[in-house]
């Protein structure tokens, strides 16, 4: 209560008191105007897109209510979505589990072993995250070139191994799984390195105390307490890998690569929907890999969620 | 030191290298002409080539210091209407009480779950009808606020600013804008490095949301421009390789600056899970 409330009521007071009580709102109306305009808007219109069929030159009148054709033509239909759903969760699996089990242990690591080192150790294996995902590509393109990349050449060197084509299908997926490996793995390990610090030192020195070895004190005592974060790194690493665009679109030149061997289905929405101007299936397309990606992340819950009751 | 203590040292060792070569070759394909990184076995040190890849890559692609100016200017821009109205709706969120507060913040964090690609094709639409094609407030003005953002400033305010010194301006008359402008704001700076590391490098390494908008090479953005040197006949690498590194050259100055601001920043929402 300030002693401004006993001065007697005018309309210039009364007109400020009512603007201090939107003040509030005033200050957070950026981010929900611009949210539904630029955000749940096209969301809820593509709702409404994936159930007509339409020609966008033709104008909104022209939209065609279709029903659940456009999901049907998308599920049965159209080899290349089911192909490029298949090549995304092959890329999500292969690309995304090694990142977890490299990132892992080599957090430990980092936290347990190294000190003086340890910020420029991980800024080395962090650099990939926040450098263009698109010009990196591009330097990728070169250095898996069949005849003269870097990384034939070190194969050839190392393993003996005759020279690969990364454009033929069955190479193109472990191409850019590699990519993504390679861009995801340090910002995993930043986040289970920053879970680690929050752990007590007592609690790992009490281990080592009672006799147990490094990689028994990571299995029985480490894991434990970093499930928490690995289910939200987990969540995380689903997400984007399913929606998983940049790279394949780059490391295939936008074409998908040969027998669409690349072709993500982010990539395969983006061409039905700008390059056949087919705005219906692409926004089937996009909510059925929605679907997917709410499958998957609940089965992530189900497997390192926090069960309730549990605790 | 233990043998298998060395040895994981070094594989840990060798595995920083292996994430640098990219880098590294970036640098080194950046001063050799086509031939030389067409040969084999390819160049493993510089050459002298760079004047003559910048060359190339200008006249392969002309507007190339545009297309850097244009993602200098929307970074920039983005990055300062972040700070301003990630700010300003944190400060609410932390500090000030009024009905629905609570709802609308769970509402914010909420949309942290959708997947952008869900409003992809439509938005398009929405540009079109806007007139915003081809225009870069079609990247601005989307991105001029971000709900990690305001969850970020809204977790720091409600810490750091103390509530007393909040409640004397108020006494002394001071506006609530006037509060937020003269004391919140400078007291937050802290979050506000981290959030404009992360918001600035986004928007710098943003592809599909130019790729969507600009039709005009004149308007790319950077990651657009050289990706449309790609497969217009034999692609210059060394020019690719020039460009890339001017393009990938500030997030290294940024990060080797600021790295653990920037690490702060983007894992503030794992943290505080």
């Amino acid at each position: 209560m300030s002693a401004r409330q006993h001065t007697p009521e005018t309309p210039r007071r009364r007109w400020r008191e009512a603007f201090r009580r939107v003040q509030p709102y005033l200050f957070v109306s950026p981010f929900f105007v611009l949210f539904a305009v630029f955000g749940l808007f096209p969301m809820l219109f593509s709702i409404g897109l994936s159930l007509h069929r339409w020609d966008p030159a033709a104008g909104l009148s022209q939209m065609q209510w279709v029903g659940l054709d456009n999901f049907r033509y998308a599920l049965l239909d159209d080899d290349w979505f089911s192909q490029s759903m298949r090549n995304t969760l092959w890329i999500a699996l292969v690309s995304g589990l090694p990142q977890h089990l490299v990132a892992l242990p080599l957090a430990w690591w980092l936290h347990t072993r190294l000190r003086g080192l340890r910020n420029l150790v991980l800024g080395l294996y962090f650099l990939p995250f926040i450098t263009s995902t698109v010009a990196l590509s591009l330097v990728f393109t070169s250095m898996f070139s069949k005849d003269f990349g870097i990384v034939n050449t070190a194969l050839g060197h190392v393993l003996g191994l005759a020279p690969i084509d990364w454009n033929q299908p069955e190479y193109t997926k472990i191409m850019i799984s590699l990519v993504v490996f390679w861009r995801y793995v340090g910002w995993n390990t930043v986040l289970y390195l920053s879970a680690l610090q929050t752990v007590p030192r007592d609690l790992l020195e009490a281990a080592a105390l009672d006799g147990a070895r490094p990689w028994q004190q990571f299995v029985h005592v480490v894991l434990p307490l970093l499930k928490p974060m690995a289910y939200f790194a987990v969540t995380l690493t689903l997400i984007g890998n399913l929606q998983l665009f940049e790279e394949p679109f780059i490391l295939t030149g936008g074409t998908g690569g040969i027998d669409q061997g690349g072709r993500t289905a982010a990539m395969h929405m983006y061409r039905v929907a700008f390059t056949e101007g087919d705005f219906g299936t692409a926004s089937a397309i996009a909510w059925l890999l929605f679907a997917v990606m709410a499958l998957a992340t609940w089965g992530n819950n189900r497997l390192l969620g926090e069960r309730k009751g549990s605790r | 030191m233990k043998p298998n203590i060395a040895l994981t040292h070094a594989l840990v060792g060798a595995g920083a290298l292996v994430m640098l070569t990219p880098f590294w070759f970036m640098f080194v394909f950046a001063t050799h002409t086509n031939t030389e990184i067409l040969s084999v076995p390819p160049p493993l040190w510089f050459g002298d080539a760079l004047w003559d890849n910048l060359k190339l890559l200008l006249l392969r692609l002309p507007s190339f210091w545009h297309n850097l100016g244009w993602s200098l200017y929307v970074a920039l821009a983005t990055t300062a209407l972040n700070l301003f109205f990630c700010a300003l709706a944190g400060h609410a969120f932390a500090l000030l009480d009024f009905r629905g507060r609570d709802v609308l913040f769970r509402a914010l964090m909420l949309t942290l779950l959708l997947p952008a690609f869900l409003g992809m094709v439509p938005t398009m639409l929405v540009m079109g009808w806007l007139g915003w094609m081809n225009e870069h407030r079609a990247l601005i003005v989307p991105g001029a606020v971000s709900a990690m953002g305001v969850f970020m400033m809204r977790q720091y305010i409600g810490a750091a600013i103390p509530r007393e010194m909040v409640e004397a301006a108020r006494l002394d008359g001071c506006s609530e804008f006037g509060i937020f402008w003269r004391l919140v704001l400078p007291l937050s700076w802290p979050a506000m490095g981290s959030l404009a590391l992360v918001v600035f490098i986004g928007s710098w390494n943003n592809f599909i949301s130019p790729l969507i908008v600009f039709r005009d090479v004149e308007n790319f953005t950077l990651p657009l421009a050289l990706r449309s040197l790609q497969g217009t006949g034999q692609t210059p690498f060394g020019a690719l390789c020039a460009g890339a590194a001017i393009a990938v050259l500030p997030l290294l100055l940024l990060f080797i600056v600021a790295s653990r601001r920037l690490i702060e920043g983007l894992t503030a929402g794992a943290v505080k899970q």
